[in-house]
């Protein structure tokens, strides 16, 4: 482990990770959440501080193609993960990925804070969908979209939105 | 940032074991959404932490020799959820790890932190209880398996000894072969939030059906640390699978269960639930087993929905 101590003796790492598609590197505090390490070392400020115990969702990415709170999740575990924040969703010429595109058709956004978080989980969800053929129900879509707080929207359109991009994809798949 | 003095991350056991005997005062971290959530809080300000997160080791279900089922420790619960193996064998263990906080919190919770916390209202912890878990741990002097229920000595205390860590927890075969069940949380909502009640049941059928030739109630919530209703159990086995069997077994879990006054809920409500959940639970864990139970009391126990 690559370790140093500063002059006030805080405990320093060096994390080394994929990030949206980069290998990155960097000297992380040890007392760092990954959403300190996202947002302070690499300016991904689609991760967002909300509750900060694990709760909301705000701060949710996928590392290794799973949904965690970054806020609950130490930088330094970090380390050889495959990172994965709203910012990696863009396409190469600055478009949006149809879940972002369907986020804003079905008006699925109001302030906006919680909205990179849940887009993530319904990355996971999608992929997932696609993987494995399932069109998940109504019901199913509720609870795998559980761990978002939403005080603006009411969780209806965010629920349409999930719901049309998944119906899409999975006709777009049959299709091929 | 976390109030953290200092993190020695572990490499494998036997260096976790050595780092918690070089700092006897550190404390485990394993996924974290206590410890964390804790150290927010401001109750363990300035901790020393030896995180054990990376030890791949502990991750996994397997199928031992002689048919025990071995869950590693550091098993996350959506993966005991998906894991073939538990589907297979205890899938109601899979079911009840399924509603523990949200999706975020199943890809980072371990059914070893699950257990390690001694809290009554874990969700693995009463179908663990329900299956006769062995929990094994290992230290500086070997490695120590015991029953679950030994385990747990107090509200948020276990067995744990100085620099010991939990590497699995076991489902011996004469504890899951030709049993089936079932859990039920009782929660104010559906997700995010911790159980009020919650009670695992499985059972054995004589072959024909028609006899319970063992029957296992497991609560949390129902006293402090998470327990089986053994009156309860004994009081029903060796009777005919029928609504008044049923219904009787329910009525005398009130033997075995303390449950306190909480702002969550009353003593008198858990009671209450405790029979209603118990009757419901071993009426589905019956119709798993392949055994059918009369109409009438499965309309009773089927109609308002928890
Ligand atoms: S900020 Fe991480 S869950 Fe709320
Ligand atoms: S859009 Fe405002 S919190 Fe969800």
């Amino acid at each position: 482990m690559t370790e140093k101590r500063t002059s006030e003796n805080h405990q320093y790492k060096l994390v080394r990770c994929r990030i949206n598609g980069a290998e990155r590197e960097t000297m992380v505090d040890v007392r760092a959440s990954l959403t300190d390490m996202l947002r302070n070392d690499y300016s991904l400020t689609s991760v967002k501080k909300g509750c900060e115990v694990g709760e909301c969702g705000a701060c949710n990415v996928l590392i290794d193609g799973e949904c965690f709170n970054s806020c609950i999740y130490l930088a330094v575990w970090a380390d050889g993960k495959d990172i994965l924040t709203l910012e990696g969703l863009m396409g190469p010429d600055g478009k949006l990925s149809d879940i972002q595109q369907a986020f804003i058709d079905e008006a699925a956004v109001q302030c906006g804070f919680c909205t990179p978080g849940v887009i993530m989980s319904a990355v996971e969800i999608l992929e997932n969908a696609e993987k494995t053929g399932r069109e998940y129900t109504r019901g199913e879509l509720r609870k795998l979209l559980s761990g978002h707080l939403c005080r603006c929207t009411g969780y209806e359109n965010i629920l349409n939105a999930v719901e049309k991009t998944m119906k899409k994809r999975l006709a777009k798949k049959a299709g091929k | 940032m976390y109030d953290i003095k200092a993190l020695y991350e572990a490499q494998s056991v036997a260096d976790a074991i050595r780092l918690l005997r070089e700092h006897p005062r550190a404390q485990i971290i394993a996924g974290g959404s206590d410890v964390l959530v804790q150290i927010r809080e401001g109750k363990r300000a300035g901790v020393e932490l030896v995180s054990i997160f990376s030890l791949d080791e502990l991750r996994g279900v397997n199928l031992e020799e002689d048919g025990t089922l071995r869950i590693g420790s550091l098993t996350s619960f959506s993966h005991i959820t998906k894991d073939p193996l538990i589907q297979k064998y205890i899938n109601v263990l899979g079911e009840a790890v399924d509603q523990v906080g949200g999706p975020q919190i199943r890809n980072i919770g371990t059914i070893g932190g699950n257990t390690c916390n001694g809290v009554t209202s874990a969700d693995s912890a009463s179908t663990l209880f329900a299956w006769d878990a062995v929990i094994e741990l290992t230290g500086p002097e070997g490695v120590r398996k015991i029953p679950i229920k030994d385990f747990y000595i107090r509200a948020g205390k276990v067995d744990l000894h100085p620099s010991e860590i939990q590497t699995g927890i076991l489902i011996r075969r004469e504890s899951y072969e030709g049993y089936a069940g079932h859990y039920i949380k009782y929660a104010m909502r559906n997700a995010m939030d911790i159980a009020t009640l919650g009670c695992s049941i499985n059972v054995k059928l004589s072959d024909d059906k028609k006899k319970f030739v063992d029957i296992r109630i497991a609560y949390g919530v129902a006293g402090p640390v998470p327990m089986r209703a053994v009156h309860a159990e004994a009081y029903g086995k060796g009777l005919p699978v029928s609504g008044e069997t049923i219904r009787k077994i329910g009525d005398t879990v009130s033997e075995d269960i303390m449950p306190r006054d909480s702002w969550r809920a009353s003593r008198a409500f858990r009671e209450h639930i405790s029979k209603v959940l118990c009757q419901r639970a071993l009426t589905e864990a019956v119709r798993r087993a392949g055994g059918t139970v009369p109409d009438d009391l499965s309309g009773e126990m089927g109609g308002a929905a928890l």
